[in-house]
């Protein structure tokens, strides 16, 4: 009888198979066979470049982690960007006057603070978080530019260069290794623990889950929290990559990372949270970007096929 | 372990009042291990603030409760969980996303290493699912399933948290009949497992098939607990209604208004499953009112000769002529209007002034060289509000700043702008105070008295009565009386009409 009812379930589970949520998988394999045979000539499919695309998608993968769990929670987070861009030009500022420890522990708090704010706004004065964060991303904006008077700050500790990005681990780019941490932790946090099960619960339905004993305030506050934290880490990463802070880093890469969580099959309803289907949403994005550099479009050529192709994507995921 | 006849609950001489409002006076109520105690009353007769205090969302202001003979403060929805108070909620208070396993174990997941073992979840599941004597399948999400699984799911998650009592409200409001069916088969099984069970319900044929005795509120307090062998259905019917007077709600006989002339005729008129083979005739003049309990199709009913459901079989005519009706545009191009039930989401844009919300229907007459004419829809606007005494400061203020009666004339007057020849009305009177209500009702009788006809649904028997000149009892989704208003003697009468024990 058991084997009956095991065969009999994974049958239910073939039909049940969610197409909407894992057309992301289908949609990056397509594509990459498509680029791989069009660019063979372009050398798309070399180790190198493939690293490269790696390397180039490595914040917004990060910030797609965080963001997975902002938008299960079915709030928003639209300051990620400046936050990255403050957090990057803060660290530069401090590893200059006080050192490399100060200087990390200075970055992580620009994104607490402003996390622990909009948090605090969203889940205990029930202010919108679509409103909060807008308005945090041009406040955070505004301050990255005056402390810095809109001037690069070049970092020259050498150590926190190869921290964040600038060094590899034999053959593997300390990106890659920031990205398959970032991924794995966040995927058996949303699916193991009763962390990532509360994130769903209070995006799947905010009456039931309080009924039901979730505190959902407080989840509200840590996602945002969470995703202020993970954003300064981001800008660290281009601090790091790019050996300088200055306020346009991670200008407008909410949108990249909101497009990229959307792709990976989570609802922009919240109830639902896929962590690695957001880092394949990245992933896409960024092979669709190399791929139109290759393929000789110019700018804004780029952007227009790019603009359709997210629009296409994300209305193929989207459910019902 | 308790044994059977040893109260699981008892509730002494509670008291709550909201503000200076009584809603709960000196209310004694218990249920003892394996039995079903149906909880009857009103709308607002104090039963979902007794149970909410049983659940800990209200406290109450006085008087004690005993689980299984202790006294037991219940300060919060947690405490009444580890007090073993389960509720199935109305509502459904289950994730849609999650499995049903997930939902079950929500808060209290089961962990290995730290991290949850969803395995053990789906293993447990199935034993309580087992012990249920349900099939349900813990690993699909609750989306996925029809709404009677998802009722099991709500069982099965309060049986996990060790429930002794469950407290369910209206719990076949939503079922079709072969599921209200496994519904009671699972309830007579809990019952022998010795779960106590509070059944809130309106409905007589029910409570006398699962309930062992019923406790009756009116106006907050208790006014009948008998056991169900020595109870009739006139007497819980008396106990609920009691005696009212009202004086503006008094009958009046219209015959001389109602034309032969029959205005709408609907033959066979199904749609889906919960409206089946309705036919009714409607003169010209007539005011036809809708009874029935939550979910017997009076909604349904008015929704399909609206536009607003697809009819699946069966013939609409107006005035003789066979009709098309398949949106609410071929609805009101056929000079149908309907006033909807939620008049906040279905028929006001609340943030949009008065003047607009007056006018939408009706843009189309108020243009001047193909442009909407401001001065135009002033005296329109004007022309209505005069017309039905909507009282406001100025019409160019929102329409949520009004009282709920004035918001409600603002949606009749939007349709009567249009003039339509069938006025449909789905509860207008709920949410208004007294003195709107029989200026509503008025309003009623003269739309009537000017040739239009009316079909209105309404739960508030003592309103129906008073308006309607014929009235039409629907029970899962058909006709189960058509009754001309002569021939009821009393609102008792109705009342077990529309319970289907008379």
């Amino acid at each position: 009888m058991s084997t009956k009812t095991t065969t009999g379930l994974a049958l239910n589970r073939l039909k049940r198979f969610e197409w909407q949520q894992n057309i992301i998988y289908i949609g990056f394999a397509a594509v990459f066979i498509l680029f791989a045979v069009l660019l063979a000539d372009s050398g798309f499919t070399s180790p190198n470049n493939l690293l490269n695309i790696f390397r180039q998608t490595a914040t917004i993968s990060i910030m797609a982690v965080a963001m997975t769990y902002v938008i299960a929670a079915a709030e928003i987070d639209l300051s990620i960007g400046s936050v990255a861009g403050l957090a990057a030009v803060v660290s530069a500022m401090t590893i200059d006057s006080f050192g490399l420890i100060p200087g990390i522990a200075a970055g992580l708090a620009v994104g607490a603070i402003a996390g622990a704010i909009s948090g605090g706004l969203v889940a205990w004065l029930k202010v919108p978080s679509f409103l909060v964060t807008l308005g945090m991303l041009g406040l955070v904006v505004g301050v990255a530019r005056w402390i810095t008077e809109s001037a690069p700050i070049p970092i020259a500790d050498q150590t926190f260069i190869a921290i964040f990005g600038g060094a590899d681990l034999g053959p593997i780019p300390g990106l890659l290794i920031w990205v398959a941490a970032a991924v794995s932790i966040g995927a058996i946090v949303m699916n193991k623990t009763k962390f990532g099960r509360h994130v769903r619960a209070t995006g799947g339905n905010l009456v039931a889950a309080g009924y039901t004993g979730v505190k959902t305030a407080r989840i509200k506050f840590m996602v945002l929290l969470l995703s202020g934290v993970v954003a300064s880490l981001a800008g660290m990463l281009y601090a790091g990559r790019l050996q300088s802070g200055r306020f346009q880093w991670g200008t407008g890469d909410e949108l990249s990372v909101i497009a990229a969580v959307i792709l990976g099959g989570t609802s922009l309803f919240g109830g639902r949270g896929m962590v690695v289907g957001s880092l394949f949403g990245a992933l896409f994005i960024g092979l669709i970007n190399n791929g139109l550099i290759l393929a000789g479009l110019d700018v804004s050529q780029q952007q227009v096929v790019r603009g359709a192709i997210i629009i296409l994507a994300v209305a193929l995921s989207r459910k019902k | 372990m308790t044994t059977a006849n040893s109260p699981a609950i008892e509730m002494r001489g509670i008291e709550k009042s909201f503000g200076t409002n009584p809603v709960l006076k000196n209310v004694d109520f218990s249920v003892t291990v394996g039995e079903v105690h149906a909880l009857a009353g009103e709308n607002g007769a104090g039963k979902s603030t007794l149970m909410k205090i049983l659940q800990g969302v209200y406290q109450k202001d006085a008087g004690e409760i005993l689980v299984s003979s202790q006294v037991t403060e219940i300060e919060d929805t947690f405490a009444a969980r580890r007090a073993g108070i389960g509720m199935v909620f109305q509502e459904f208070s289950l994730i849609p996303s999650l499995t049903v396993a997930q939902n079950i174990f929500l808060t209290n997941e089961p962990t290995k290493f730290g991290l949850i073992d969803d395995a053990k979840a789906k293993a447990l599941a199935l034993g309580i699912f087992k012990e249920m004597e349900v099939e349900v399948d813990p690993s699909r999400t609750v989306e996925s399933m029809p709404t009677a699984l998802w009722q099991l799911t709500e069982i099965a998650k309060a049986l996990a948290q060790n429930a002794k009592v469950l407290i369910m409200d209206e719990p076949t409001a939503s079922l079709a009949k072969h599921e209200a069916e496994g519904l009671f088969a699972l309830i007579e099984r809990l019952k022998a497992k010795g779960i106590a069970i509070v059944y809130i319900s309106h409905r007589m044929d029910e409570i006398y098939r699962i309930a062992n005795r019923i406790t009756v509120l009116r106006d907050g307090s208790r006014v009948l607990t008998e056991s169900l062998k020595k109870v009739s259905p006139e007497q819980i019917v008396e106990a609920i209604v009691g005696r009212k007077s009202a004086a503006h709600l008094v009958h009046k006989s219209r015959a001389d208004k109602i034309s032969s002339q029959i205005a709408l005729d609907v033959k066979n008129l199904s749609s889906g499953p919960k409206l089946q083979n309705v036919s009714l005739q409607l003169r010209r003049g007539e005011i036809l009112g809708l009874a029935g309990l939550m979910g017997s199709g009076r909604t349904e009913l008015v929704n399909t000769l609206f536009g607003i459901l697809k009819p699946t079989s069966g013939t609409i005519s107006i005035n003789g002529k066979l009709v098309d009706i398949s949106s609410p545009k071929r609805a009101i191009d056929n000079r149908i209007a309907l006033v909807p039930e939620d008049r906040r989401s279905q028929g006001l844009v609340l943030d949009h002034p008065v003047t607009e919300n007056l006018t939408l229907p009706l843009l189309d007459d108020l243009k001047s060289s193909g442009l909407l004419s401001k001065k135009k829809i002033a005296v329109k606007s004007k022309e209505i509000i005069d017309q039905f005494d909507i009282k406001l400061a100025h019409p160019s203020i929102r329409v949520s700043s009004l009282s709920g009666g004035n918001q409600q004339k603002v949606v009749i007057g939007k349709w009567l702008g249009t003039n339509p020849e069938i006025l449909l009305m789905d509860e207008p009177t709920a949410g208004v105070d007294i003195g709107t209500k029989s200026e509503i009702l008025d309003l009623v009788r003269r739309i009537a008295d000017s040739g239009k006809s009316v079909i209105l649904v309404s739960s508030e028997l003592p309103e129906l009565l008073s308006v309607s000149d014929r009235i039409l009892v629907l029970k899962d989704g058909h006709v189960s009386k058509s009754l001309n208003r002569d021939e009821i003697p009393s609102e008792e009468f109705l009342q077990l009409a529309i319970q289907g024990a008379a």
